[in-house]
């Protein structure tokens, strides 16, 4: 199976990567043999076979919504949120990050 | 396992153990040493024997911690640059009940980031070195730990297995890894590869040991909707009588994996084992079925990364895109990048019926087949890898060779079975050779007392 630049492009998108030209190339080069490799799938006949999703079949799990006490607490959370243009990158409880509008 | 009592000190035992672990710099096993931690717990513990006050059943044992595990003690960085100035305010619930029954962690080894490789090499911190030759690779992706127990740094260390990340480097340096039924152990606080494979395992000397670790650490945790109920040491078992071994699974292995294979079961059948041999005809298919499962939810745990709550920021941002693609860009390794365009790939419209869906259909069937098999026999016996232990830079250009080394560990992590890599011995060049244990689910008690039981009759 051939996979384009395009089509490259789009998966860096989707996986928010952005690429060098370079490693545009070699991920093309390898995605092609690995998706060629995977597609030996496409011999083995599953009609009508259900999906797993988990080995278990568990089913979700329901608790009360209630704040329980928690190990760490808001600000022991907040505090590793990285350093923003050389500051702290919390205040007032709140992330920083670049002007968005 | 040497435990701290009245004639041995914990500190003594930490001390030796870190004096080890700077000796053994050079094979690169640890991203970070938790010295000062290490010996204050040690005295605590030592204190406390000294007053004839209850210490746990793992008292001053010293251990070594995959890095992709959450605590305070040092960063959790996953051997990546991403999480590299991660310092956790949460403890991983297996680390917590290791250490609450008196274990102390000595350091974090080193890994594949995130977990994502069969070598250790793509470790942002670099590789790992074999235990038994520094030309060749420690397996992966928890080559850390394998190589801390094998040097006899630690009695024992925590691993985690989503397609043979402990069997397989626990195989590359001759000692037991065991990767438990899927949930046995909790994984609240683990860094997540692939939710629906990714298990938390050990690393020791002996099955024995891991027996003690297991009974420890395995139970079900409100923070892990994944974990089952206790089942771990409360079903009986009667003695295994028949070993299964399945057509085919011998193609293409090295000379020396075969050699060593075809005498363990010919020592079974001598001490009175049937051998059952089985067809299963499906599992060939068990390792594009992983290459597809396991990138598509790499792709979706890893989305989380993004430079904002934790971790890695990229420097020079001008935007909020800028945050999420230089922060990821910079943060994460090649083969991190590779799995998450395939599982973008095997997921995005398109493709997703053709790839994943079907993979997960292909899963029921491997589900099957192994079901079926254990209708016939209480245990598979199998290799762990086609190979010994390569070198280092042989198959780092090519990712899908690298990829093809996990073909005989991949499978039963998708039924979610138990599996314990045995050592068998030496090659001539002296490198190590291991063969798994494949159990039922839920069988890993009686699996692990069928390792002690071949063990003792050698």
């Amino acid at each position: 199976m051939n996979i384009t630049r395009e089509e490259i492009d789009h998966l860096a998108e989707l996986s928010n990567f952005e690429l060098s030209d370079a490693e545009k190339s070699s991920l093309q080069s390898d995605l092609e043999n690995i998706i060629k490799y995977i597609s030996e799938l496409s011999e083995l006949n599953t009609d009508g076979v259900e999906p797993t999703y988990q080995v278990f079949e568990m089913e979700n799990i329901w608790r009360e919504d209630e704040i329980l006490p928690q190990e760490a607490g808001r600000a022991a959370l907040l505090k590793t949120a990285p350093s923003f243009h050389g500051k702290e990158g919390v205040e007032d409880y709140q992330l920083k990050v670049p002007k968005v509008l | 396992m040497k435990i701290a009592n009245k004639t041995t000190s914990a500190v003594a035992l930490v001390k030796e153990a870190l004096e080890k672990a700077k000796k053994y710099e050079d094979y690169h096993i640890f991203v970070s040493l938790n010295e000062e931690a290490a010996l204050k717990k040690a005295k605590e513990i030592d204190d406390k024997i000294k007053k004839g006050e209850e210490v746990g059943a793992l008292a001053g044992v010293p251990y070594a911690c995959k890095d992709n595990f959450l605590s305070p003690e040092g960063n959790t960085t996953a051997s990546s640059k991403i999480l590299e100035p991660f310092h956790s305010p949460i403890t991983a619930t297996a680390i917590k009940k290791l250490e609450d029954a008196g274990a102390i962690m000595i350091g974090r080894a080193n890994l594949d980031s995130f977990a994502h490789g069969s070598s250790t090499e793509n470790s942002y911190f670099g590789p790992t070195k074999n235990s038994k030759d520094k030309t060749r690779v420690a397996g992966g992706s928890s080559g850390g730990s394998a190589v801390a127990v094998a040097l006899d740094i630690v009695e024992f260390a925590t691993g985690t297995d989503t397609g043979g990340s402990i069997r397989q480097p626990a195989s590359f340096n001759g000692v037991y890894g065991f990767k438990p039924t899927y949930g046995t152990i909790s994984r609240y606080g683990v860094v997540a590869m692939a939710s629906s494979l990714d298990c938390v395992g050990f690393f020791a000397k002996s099955p024995e040991d891991i027996d003690l670790l297991m009974s420890i650490t395995a139970g079900q945790d409100e923070n892990d909707m994944t974990t089952l109920p206790d089942f771990y040491g409360q079903e009986g078992y009667s003695r295994t009588s028949k070993v299964g071994i399945i057509k085919g699974f011998d193609q293409g292995l090295n000379d020396d994996i075969k050699n060593a294979y075809e005498q363990e079961i010919a020592k079974l059948k001598e001490k009175g084992y049937e051998i059952v041999e089985l067809d299963m005809p499906t599992l060939k298919y068990a390792l594009p079925v992983y290459y597809i499962i396991q990138p598509a939810e790499v792709a979706s745990n890893l989305s989380r990364h993004d430079g904002v709550r934790y971790g890695f920021r990229a420097e020079n941002i001008e935007s909020l895109a800028d945050v999420y693609g230089k922060s990821r860009s910079e943060g994460f390794m090649p083969e991190n990048k590779r799995r998450i365009m395939i599982g973008n790939f095997v997921l995005s419209s398109g493709f997703y019926d053709a790839y994943y869906l079907k993979a997960q259909q292909a899963r029921t069937l491997i589900i099957k087949e192994y079901d079926a098999a254990f209708e016939k026999c209480d245990f598979l016996l199998t290799p762990v890898s086609p190979n010994p232990a390569f070198k280092l830079g042989e198959k780092t250009s090519d990712p899908l060779s690298m990829y093809m080394e996990d073909v005989l560990s991949v499978p039963l992590n998708l039924a979610g079975l138990p599996g314990l890599a045995i050592p068998v011995g030496e090659t001539a060049e002296g490198l190590s050779l291991g063969l798994q244990i494949v159990g039922p689910r839920r069988s890993d008690k009686a699996l692990l007392a069928f390792a002690s039981q071949i063990k003792e009759e050698k």
